[in-house]
């Protein structure tokens, strides 16, 4: 099984505060990895690294056997990896296809009609084609996560990132999201998932990884994660 | 396709012009609003595209002006030649400004360009080759070549101008290069991981407006017969290159076309009874008073009027 | 000019006097800017109004530091008015206006600039006083007594500020908003009028500095410009949000430029804000004592 993401001894820091301390992370293509943590325990600090909003101060990253730590984001979404954020960020001037359009030209090259039909299945797949012409404005909360996965589709990722998706939403919309995530995996691409919800994460992950102050504290199933004394003092305190 | 029918239509108009008996104030005049269409076009490129407010346009003009003017005393170069000269120079400016600032917030642009303006005039001061702080003066040449004045010439060549500005403008707009800035100002961060090199575009705008505005100051020290720093980099090219695009309207590229034959020809009807200060106050209000009001300008005047009148 | 240690001593003096000065004149945009992340470029032409309010109030008889007193109130009540317009326009509508909050500074800077030159007209004017002219000797130096009155105008005024910022409620307040709202409305604070009172205190501050302004030297309307060099220079190379560091940046900026003006002449003086804030934000945007 290829590794698809390696990331070795990486870390991270804030002025005087420490965000990542020698993290290091192994990604099998197709998996799906589940990231948790305590707020503040340098989840998107690390998604970040990886992305390539942050660039880390020590370590490697290697993607497809390639090393990216030196590369701009954009470069390295055109290597196939892509995120979406916590608080969606969506393109406001443009309609919830042209939101689309961004990544089919810059990453996949398409325009024109091409660029405008898999715009469209994309949308389908997500439930959202109808509201295709329609500004960002009109759109719900479950609407826009999903928007931002749909826009991270259409950079034709290798590896998806998703950054707590389904913060804030509803039981059944929670279900909508996760059912996306799982057909995209079921297409071949590799996700980590981070979230709090926690049913989600354990029944959504292959692996789950748990960081706290910086440190991977755990790693291994869900149900180990979950049972490991270390990973309840961190969520729950002494 | 209408719109290059459009482009040569105006190009032959304007050559028929330049040959007919027209009064030669039409020409004066016309000059000042073609020019403006260049900077409020130039301006909006990286304005209105891209987000970045250029404070320092006087210092793109009088740059180009005064590299024009370098080109004619030390080469005896044709105005075209000029005209090239002082976009590549002007570009390379933008472009070196837009290196040191745009990777940080849009103000330190803004203010990177006010500096320029004040290290230009400086620059140009301390230079008696090119007339220093009092300036100098020029002697049009007689002929217009192929047309019956050198002044006629001019603003056919202005007129080319114009047109490569709004095309450039256009082109920028709707291409996925547009989509791109657009992209990079809604919000850089999404806009760098759907894949848009966003500091390359940025700094593609800043040369591309940089370059314009310099090739719209190239041709000043030929039209004035003279030329000086103290008018050369003066206010009223500031206030009007905001204005104008911001008036007309930025999301589009029609908008700054409107804005400056509006504003140009106000001014140049209105010059002549107040003072100039009460010119430039006029369009700082007027500035104002639609940033705040319709910020989208007339071309989102427009657009609303249109939509709700369905 | 040759060089001697006895000049650049002078130099530095004087460089020390200037900077608390030009420390003074960013202190409202310290708060404005650096807290609060307003792009208020219009902030040198306001301090540039409350040098002309002295100077006008001058041909009353008032005293420019009087003067500048008098209009603290007025020039705090039209700046908590001023940012709730610029609220309620600008920052409510979202991101999509960040062009059209800096055009309105601009706006706003091209009108006061106009209407002062239309008002007072483009030459020089200068105010009367006991300790304009003449100047207190100490060995071969001469320190002129209105700078000695403007450090001591503009070490009051920092201090004062420093103090209301870290010790008052409502200034550690000022210091919160920008970073943390939320916070704030959970202590049943709003924030809207903290902003109010910050951009308020920022402006009343520059009625204060412009007196001092006018004290210092003669004034004319473009003044402004070279202005927005200096206090940003002044705001950028303390970090934004950093008060004690508005105070360091000003002093560095003051003696920098003081040994320019000494050595390079009056020409060149201008360009070092220009140019000290091109390098910082070419190789350490975050300042020197930046959060």
């Amino acid at each position: 099984m290829e590794i698809l993401l390696k990331v070795n001894q990486i870390s991270k820091h804030f002025g005087g505060f420490t965000a990542l301390n020698g993290v290091s992370l192994e990604l099998k293509r197709g998996e799906r990895l589940g990231l948790i943590g305590p707020n503040g325990s340098g989840k998107t600090t690390l998604i970040n690294c990886i992305s390539g909003a942050l660039v880390n101060e020590s370590g490697q990253i290697l993607f497809r056997g390639q090393s990216i730590a030196n590369l701009p984001a954009y470069r390295r979404t055109r290597l196939g990896i892509a995120r979406s954020f916590q608080i969606p960020r969506p393109f406001r001037s443009m309609t919830v296809l042209e939101n689309l359009l961004v990544p089919l030209s810059y990453v996949g090259g398409l325009t024109g009609k091409e660029a405008n039909r898999r715009a469209e299945e994309i949308l389908s797949g997500m439930g959202l084609a109808v509201k295709m012409h329609q500004g960002c404005s009109q759109l719900s909360q479950v609407e826009l996560r999903k928007l931002e996965l749909a826009r991270a589709m259409a950079a034709d990722p290798q590896l998806l990132i998703s950054d707590e998706a389904m913060a804030g939403l509803a039981g059944t919309e929670i279900d909508e999201v996760l059912a996306i995530l799982h057909t995209l995996n079921q297409k071949g691409i590799t996700i980590i998932m981070i979230e709090h919800i926690m049913q989600a994460v354990m029944s959504f992950s292959e692996r789950v990884v748990c960081l706290d102050a910086g440190q991977i504290i755990c790693e291994g199933t869900p149900a180990e994660v979950v049972a490991d004394p270390y990973v309840q003092r961190a969520y729950l305190g002494d | 396709m209408r719109f290059w029918l459009s482009c040569a239509a105006i190009s032959i108009g304007a050559v028929f012009l330049a040959f007919s008996g027209a009064n030669n104030y039409l020409f004066f005049a016309g000059f000042v609003v073609l020019q403006s269409i260049v900077l409020a076009s130039a301006w909006n490129i990286l304005g209105g595209y891209a987000g970045y407010v250029n404070f320092g346009v006087p210092a793109f003009i009088g740059a180009g002006a005064y590299a024009a003017l370098m080109m004619h005393l030390a080469f005896a170069a044709p105005l075209l030649l000029q005209i090239a000269v002082a976009g590549i120079i002007t570009g390379l400016i933008g472009f070196l400004v837009g290196l040191l600032t745009v990777r940080l917030r849009g103000i330190f642009f803004s203010i990177a360009t006010v500096a320029l303006v004040f290290i230009f005039e400086t620059l140009v001061m301390n230079t008696p080759f090119l007339g220093g702080a009092t300036g100098m003066q020029l002697t049009r040449p007689e002929s217009g070549g192929l047309f019956p004045s050198y002044m006629r010439m001019l603003v056919v060549v202005m007129t080319g101008l114009a047109i490569l500005a709004v095309a450039t403008a256009r082109y920028v707009q709707e291409s996925h290069i547009g989509r791109g800035l657009r992209a990079v100002r809604d919000s850089e961060e999404a806009a760098e991981c759907s894949g848009v090199p966003t500091l390359k575009l940025k700094l593609l705008a800043c040369a591309l407006s940089g370059a314009l505005l310099g090739a719209a100051g190239a041709p000043l020290p030929m039209y004035l017969s003279y030329i000086e720093p103290a008018s050369t980099f003066n206010l009223l090219y500031a206030v009007s290159a905001l204005a104008m695009p911001i008036i007309g309207g930025m999301s589009h590229w029609i908008g700054p076309v409107i804005g400056a034959i509006i504003l140009a020809s106000l001014q140049q009807i209105v010059t002549v009874t107040i003072s100039s200060e009460l010119n430039v106050l006029v369009v700082g209000l007027l500035l104002v008073v639609f940033v705040v009001a319709a910020p989208e300008g007339i071309v989102g005047l427009v657009k609303r009027w249109k939509s709700s009148s369905k | 000019m040759t060089f001697s240690f006895d000049l650049l001593f002078e130099a530095i003096l004087f460089g020390i006097l200037l900077g608390g000065f030009y420390a003074a004149v960013s202190l409202g945009l310290s708060v404005s800017f650096g807290l609060l992340d307003i792009p208020n470029v219009a902030h040198p032409a306001v301090l540039l109004l409350g040098a002309y309010g002295a100077f006008s109030l001058g041909q009353y008889g008032v005293d420019p530091i009087v003067a500048g007193l008098l209009l603290m109130p007025v020039f705090f009540i039209a700046g908590a008015l001023f940012y709730k317009t610029y609220y309620l326009v600008f920052e409510r509508r979202g991101d999509a206006a960040a062009v059209n909050g800096l055009a309105f500074f601009f706006g706003v800077v091209f009108i006061i600039e106009v209407g002062l030159v239309i008002w007072y007209g483009v030459d020089q004017q200068s105010a009367t006083a006991a300790y304009i002219g003449g100047s207190l000797e100490l060995g071969d130096i001469r320190l002129p007594y209105r700078l000695l009155a403007a450090f001591s105008v503009a070490l009051v005024m920092a201090l004062a500020l420093s103090l209301y910022l870290s010790k008052t409620f409502y200034g550690r307040a000022i210091k919160a908003v920008g970073q943390d709202e939320g916070a704030l409305r959970l202590m049943g604070v709003d924030p809207v009028k903290v902003k109010q009172l910050a951009f308020g205190i920022a402006t009343g501050v520059n009625a204060l500095a412009g007196a001092v302004l006018l004290i210092l030297a003669p004034i004319e309307p473009t003044m402004d410009r070279i202005y927005i060099g200096r206090t940003f220079c002044v705001v950028v190379l303390a970090g934004l949000g950093s008060m004690s560091g508005t105070l360091a940046a000003g002093l560095i900026l003051g003696i920098a430029e003081s040994i320019v003006l000494m050595f390079l002449g009056a020409s060149w003086a201008p360009a070092v804000a220009f140019g000290l804030l091109m390098v910082m934000l070419g190789f350490r945007p975050q300042g020197l004592f930046g959060r």
